[in-house]
């Protein structure tokens, strides 16, 4: 069966940078909301008594904007660009395609409006209400079909490895995302959740540990065994290890959720089930980073003058601690300490800001100016000064949750001889006000650095021109 | 709990998947040459 695709001379590169770009304009809003809600923490009185700005609100506009318009995009953009280049073919569905980019800018803005107003289904990471639902099922059938149909027309006999990353996450995300949503609606932008009390407890976490998995980790590691190898000019360190790393990861992932919930009304042994497994995910994902950060063995000279192998690197440092930081809260009697402090909140932005973040800055600083017919970006200079702010920033924000965190845990677990609290909440709330500011520093540089890299892209776009890329004529039938 | 009946087949299920997968990708040639298929993404533009 002939495809139109497969007789196509160009590659599909007009949605890849839609992609790019808004992936840059995503991050700079949703970093911006962050910032604004670090602020709020530390003073209340920034939400102004106006209800759309208040804290409770913000947050999931936060959240959504980060992760799924910044990190989503930059997925899309990724998957479409990596899947083309190693299959040596056009990107299959030209409409679909289409469809997928502006299908996924219409749930944005309805998110960015719908969460502000109040709608909310109550889920973590998965608030947006039921109408939303159903298009980002429509959106993510068609962004299944566009990398499949690519996958599926191929010129190359191997599919590497990336594509296995990414297919799981888009398979795995699609499933997820059909069982946590179920809902019974009650109202145009009203529902209830099919699942009731523990219950809804367990489906959350099973769906929101393995968002961490499949969204926040598989698919940027498929970003990450494409990138690394071609801005460092080297093939990745060891392939065999690459495709252990990838069955390993996607075997053991699924069953790390019940750690969210230790010491809840969750039975005991479906918690250490959910610790196991998650002390069992500290090898795959070591595998994995070493391999990333091997890729550069014998050529760690090209990160002194390099700052987007700087960018690459680093997340992967980042993406090594925080599946290092995982596993260990993992661990009830650790839990039982830092759960509910900011401990949790670090951790997440170690893994957030560090290795999601960096590495996907990293991979649209290759991108983007290939995209516009440009050599590299408009100014290196800036790529250097936004890996800076960019690492400090993060550095400041987690060791102050860290240190915040591990106070609070010790604060609230300590009783006078007589059995009392030694202290009451707020007490341990106005000692964790300087690290409320810390981090807001923390966050503004993070939020700085990101703005640099808009300048730098618009610049770039700007002085370049959007270009039309020929599919190398076939050497490869490997 | 009862929404364990629904979430572990589920995953037995998946980890079907996963085996196929697997075996499809044994037996269709992807692992024959895998180091050569490492340094090929250098070449591809």
């Amino acid at each position: 069966m002939a495809f139109v695709n497969s007789q196509a001379t160009t590659f599909n590169d007009k949605v890849v940078r839609q992609f790019a770009i808004m992936t840059v304009v995503w991050g700079v809003v949703g970093m911006l909301v962050g910032v604004i809600i670090a602020a709020q923490l530390t003073w209340p009185e920034l939400n102004f008594g106006i209800s759309f700005l208040s804290y409770g609100r913000l947050r999931p506009l936060h959240t959504n904007a980060v992760i799924f318009a910044f990190g989503g995009c930059g997925l899309f953009a990724a998957s479409y660009y990596v899947v083309q280049r190693t299959c040596q073919v056009r990107l299959f569905g030209e409409k679909l395609a289409a469809f997928t980019f502006w299908g996924w800018q219409v749930v944005i803005l309805m998110a960015a409006v719908s969460l502000p107003l109040g709608y909310t289904s109550g889920k973590e990471y998965a608030e947006l209400e039921w109408p939303i639902d159903i298009l980002i099922t429509l959106v993510w059938v068609a962004y299944a079909v566009v990398f499949f149909g690519t996958v599926g027309t191929r010129k190359v006999k191997h599919i590497y490895v990336a594509n296995w990353f990414f297919g799981a996450f888009i398979l795995a995300v699609a499933l997820l995302h059909l069982v946590n949503s179920a809902a019974i609606p009650a109202g145009a932008m009203k529902s209830y959740s099919a699942y009731a009390g523990v219950q809804d407890a367990m489906v959350q976490w099973w769906y929101g540990h393995n968002a961490v998995g499949f969204f926040l980790t598989a698919g940027f590691l498929g970003m990450m065994y494409y990138f690394i190898p071609k801005q460092a000019g080297r093939p990745v360190y060891s392939y065999r290890l690459s495709i252990v790393h990838f069955w390993a990861l996607i075997f053991t992932y699924m069953w790390a959720g019940p750690h969210h919930l230790h010491y809840t009304a969750l039975p005991d042994w479906t918690q250490s089930i959910g610790m196991v497994f998650s002390l069992i995910l500290l090898a795959p994902s070591w595998g994995g980073m070493i391999n990333g950060i091997m890729t550069l063995s014998g050529a760690w000279h090209k990160l002194r003058d390099d700052p987007i192998l700087r960018f690459l690197i680093v997340s992967l440092s980042f993406y090594g601690m925080s599946t290092f930081e995982g596993p260990m809260m993992s661990i009830k009697t650790v839990n039982a300490l830092s759960h509910y402090t900011d401990w949790t909140v670090g951790h997440v932005h170690s893994g957030a800001l560090g290795w999601v973040g960096l590495v996907t800055m990293g991979s649209m600083y290759y991108l983007i100016p290939r995209l516009f017919g440009q050599k590299q970006m408009y100014s290196v200079k800036a790529i250097e000064v936004h890996f800076y702010t960019a690492t400090i920033g993060i550095v400041l924000y987690i060791a102050a949750m860290w240190i915040a965190g591990v106070m609070q845990g010790l604060m609230w677990r300590s009783i006078n001889i007589d059995g009392t609290l030694t202290y009451t909440f707020v007490e341990s709330v106005k000692a964790t006000f300087p690290f409320y500011v810390l981090r807001l520093v923390g966050g503004l540089l993070y939020f700085a650095g990101m703005v640099v890299m808009l300048w730098n892209t618009i610049m770039t776009a700007t002085k370049g021109r959007s270009v039309t890329v020929n599919i190398p004529a076939l050497a490869a039938h490997a | 709990m009862d929404i364990l009946y629904l979430l572990v087949p589920l995953s037995v299920v998946l980890v079907f998947f996963i085996i196929a997968g697997v075996w499809w990708a044994i037996h269709h040639g992807q692992f024959d040459d895998v180091e050569k298929e490492g340094e090929r993404i250098l070449n591809d533009e």
